[in-house]
């Protein structure tokens, strides 16, 4: 693989942006810990199913229904469920990536399809470069892997103002990717403030309230981008 | 019958990567229809934003902690800070007000 300079350059550039993520990955992964060591996981189980799931409420439904004992269909549908929105970044990701990319850097890319490393790589300018995929996977999946494996050793250790301070990190993060073209576009900017409301009252409405909070981001995304999208039509300008 | 968690773990992690891998390999040229390119530009912002409120209020020890750290990264991003400077002053605004609050 001929790696060039570009490639390196955004290697650094996506890890220096990893890093706040890794952080606070860390926070709720050692979270996630707890809960995985209540049903059973050793340290080293808890380190691979979040190098290998990258994934919170996946992976937090997922242990409890290993708790359960429930029939391995069980956790194939609840993980397909909980992670269903990762279908939508993805498929945002196939148009970001830069085309001359083969099937290898694809396979590689879908490997860190995160909340997180989303938001990073949709706020980068053109198309996006693997190698900064892989510089923000670098240390924020080692830092989930670490921060799951501690929590399953250390339990209930670290003060609880600390987590909470720390859990915020990654909204911090997001509020950083959909603020700045918020303020540049006024369609961008209602459709923001409209998503907030619609999520607070779908967390908060009897009955919609029962819907878990990854069925509901699935339903508002394809709601509201798809009224966006059909009162406020947003051709991309064709590359080719 | 007693069920093995490596097992279980390994249908967890081949559903997640599937879910990832397929439309990222599938879809391999430019989507042409004017109005998924539109959804897809618009999916982002309303998916972060979806999952920011209300759960910022809810992953703190008491909601207004939460609040102000929300209208803190508004801010600060609307001014032009930094993703890392917008993460912290979040985390910084969450502790201090903890300390003042609780």
């Amino acid at each position: 693989m001929h790696i060039t300079d570009s490639d390196k350059r955004s290697f650094r550039e996506g890890f220096r942006d990893g890093i706040p993520i890794g952080l606070g990955y860390f926070a709720v992964a050692f979270a996630l810990g707890v809960a995985a060591r209540s049903v059973g996981l050793n340290p080293l189980q808890g380190f691979i199913a979040s190098i290998t799931c990258l994934a919170s409420a996946g992976q937090y439904a997922g242990f409890t229904v290993i708790g359960t004992g429930a029939p391995y269909i069980e956790i194939a549908v609840i993980t397909l469920v909980a992670n269903a929105r990762y279908l939508l970044m993805s498929t945002a990701l196939s148009q970001k990536i830069d085309p001359e990319r083969g099937m290898k850097h694809r396979l590689g890319v879908a490997w860190f399809v995160t909340d997180e490393i989303f938001a990073i790589e949709m706020r980068q300018k053109g198309a996006l470069n693997p190698f900064y995929t892989y510089g923000a996977g670098a240390f924020a999946a080692p830092m989930w892997a670490a921060g799951t494996a501690i929590g399953i050793m250390a339990g209930n250790l670290m003060p609880v103002r600390i987590v909470s301070a720390l859990s915020v990190a990654l909204f911090g993060m997001f509020l950083a990717v959909i603020i700045p073209p918020a303020r540049e576009d006024k369609i961008i900017l209602g459709l923001v403030s409209i998503s907030f409301g619609a999520s607070y009252l779908f967390a908060r409405l009897p009955h919609l309230r029962e819907i878990s909070s990854g069925t509901r981001i699935i339903i508002l995304t394809v709601l509201l981008a798809g009224i966006a999208a059909f009162l406020f039509p947003h051709p991309q300008e064709d590359a080719s | 019958m007693e069920r093995s968690i490596n097992l279980y773990i390994l249908i967890m992690f081949a559903v997640s990567y599937a879910i990832r891998a397929l439309p990222l390999t599938l879809i391999r040229g430019r989507i042409r229809s004017p109005f998924l390119q539109s959804f897809l530009y618009y999916v982002p912002y309303v998916t972060l934003a979806v999952m920011t409120f209300p759960a910022i209020i809810e992953s703190t020890q008491t909601p207004l902690s939460g609040l102000l750290a929300l209208a803190a990264g508004i801010a600060a991003a609307w001014f032009g800070a930094s993703l890392f400077q917008v993460a912290s002053l979040c985390c910084v605004v969450v502790l201090v007000s903890e300390f003042i609050l609780l």
